[in-house]
């Protein structure tokens, strides 16, 4: 079943960004070189980027469509974002930060959702703590865990990882397999390499320059070590 | 002993009420002022910062005659406020807090523009894709993470409304009860044989309200920096 439908066009500086691909649930990996355009197409999709023409639909409901007039901002999408950078809020507590999406809707706090989340991504022990005195790997976890909190029909993760180090890039991966076997949210996930993918996604689009060249299962990430992109 | 006689008690009084009305008043201002330079690119931006610093590089005795033909009872503004709000600030109070908070408000809006500059607008983004509209993001991100800016602005904007006497002289005159400020009550009684012992504990109790907003100041700065930052 399709979850997701883009098909954008924009112009950014001298790339021609014209995308176009569906993407079911489970993981679909946004795979590229860097400056391939991946992070401006989960930057749309998530309505923090204005396409120049086309549309983006989640199901039957449409976010953005350039001829009929309609983009739905972006805190009415329900899309979870976790950012390369983690991007948590240094006045708040990591609790406070998790509990961001819930306090924003005014939803009432269930404390089943949030134990469950915060025992998946192995957060009891932060809850307490300022973003300035996690890891790199804590932070991205509370990162997830803050997007996941939102109740996201779907959830857009770029390049989690490429902040980290080796050791914690191998800390956080496990999480996010499990994440995708448990939590049964969507996810588009971006990334430049192979390897991180292959253990993630289940279906790829392989974008370049803009364009998607090829999509398909993940055994197009073979060809990538081929090709030796990376 | 140091005792301070009742009219030099009202002078004091006065000027503290003065200070924290002018800059209480002058707070909401500050912020949606500092916040159009900081982020709103629009037609007079440039006149409009302009017109906001004019009152720092201005003799305070133009600023309070402008103040004077434009707020007075024949004055346009004066003229209206009375006629439909019943509002008089020409030789009041009010008009002296008014006086102050145009003085104090360059030195309010310019750290407030700064903090609102040097905050990751990322993080707003961050905020919006969690469901947070215009108005929460700003709310919950953008104010707090300009706090420390804020709480500089209004210390800045508190001490020079606290001894600001050119305009307010100018505006408002010098009337013992009404309008007469610590510095107007000194300026007063060094003209008079005999006064200068009243001059000096007046210019004392200026001194400890001075040390006091800046000692004040690092306080709620340093709260501030440890609840945000964690240091």
């Amino acid at each position: 079943m399709i979850v997701l439908a883009v098909d954008v066009e924009k112009q950014l500086g001298a790339l021609r960004l014209s995308v176009r691909f569906e993407a079911a649930s489970g993981v679909t990996a946004l795979f590229g070189p860097s400056g391939a355009g991946k992070t401006s197409v989960v930057n749309m999709i998530a309505g923090l980027l204005t396409p120049d023409r086309g549309s983006i639909a989640i199901d039957d409901d449409v976010l953005f469509d350039a001829a009929g007039g309609i983009n739905v901002p972006p805190y009415r999408r329900r899309i979870g974002y976790v950012f390369q950078e983690g991007r948590l809020f240094p006045h708040l507590s990591v609790r406070q930060n998790l509990d961001y999406g819930r306090r924003m809707s005014g939803r009432e706090r269930t404390a089943s959702e949030f134990e469950r989340i915060a025992a998946l991504l192995d957060l009891g022990r932060l809850l307490d703590r300022r973003p300035r005195m996690l890891s790199g790997g804590e932070r991205q976890r509370v990162a997830v865990g803050r997007a996941l909190l939102m109740r996201p029909r779907l959830l857009l993760l770029d390049e989690p990882l490429a902040s980290l180090d080796g050791g914690h890039k191998r800390e956080i991966l496990p999480y996010l397999v499990r994440l995708r076997d448990d939590a049964g949210v969507p996810m588009v996930y971006v990334s430049h390499t192979a390897a991180e993918l292959r253990r993630i996604a289940t279906s790829v689009v392989w974008l370049d320059a803009g364009r998607v060249t090829a999509s398909g299962g993940i055994e197009l990430l073979d060809e990538a070590d081929r090709d030796a992109i990376i | 002993m140091f005792t301070l006689s009742p009219a030099e008690w009202t002078a004091v009084e006065l000027s503290l009420r003065i200070a924290i009305v002018a800059t209480a008043c002058a707070l909401p201002f500050g912020v949606a002022v500092g916040w159009l330079l900081a982020r709103k690119d629009f037609w007079g931006k440039t006149v409009l910062d302009g017109i906001v610093h004019l009152p720092l590089v201005l003799p305070p005795v133009v600023t309070g005659y402008l103040l004077l033909i434009s707020f007075g009872r024949k004055g346009p503004i004066g003229a209206f406020l009375d006629e439909y709000f019943g509002i008089v600030l020409s030789f009041r109070w009010t008009g002296a807090a008014l006086a102050c908070a145009v003085m104090g408000f360059p030195l309010m809006v310019r750290p407030i523009r700064l903090a609102l500059e040097a905050i990751d607008r990322r993080l707003e983004d961050a905020a919006s894709t969690l469901g947070a509209n215009h108005l929460l993001v700003f709310a919950t991100i953008t104010l707090p993470l300009a706090l420390p800016g804020t709480i500089a602005g209004v210390v800045l904007c508190f001490a020079r409304a606290l001894g600001e006497f050119g305009a307010t002289i100018t505006f408002v005159s010098n009337i013992p009860g009404e309008t007469q400020t610590i510095s107007a009550a000194i300026y007063t009684l060094i003209q008079v044989p005999g006064g200068d012992a009243a001059a000096g504990r007046l210019v004392l109790i200026a001194i400890v309200l001075a040390l006091a907003a800046l000692i004040a100041s690092e306080w709620l700065s340093r709260r501030a920096a440890i609840r945000f930052h964690g240091e």
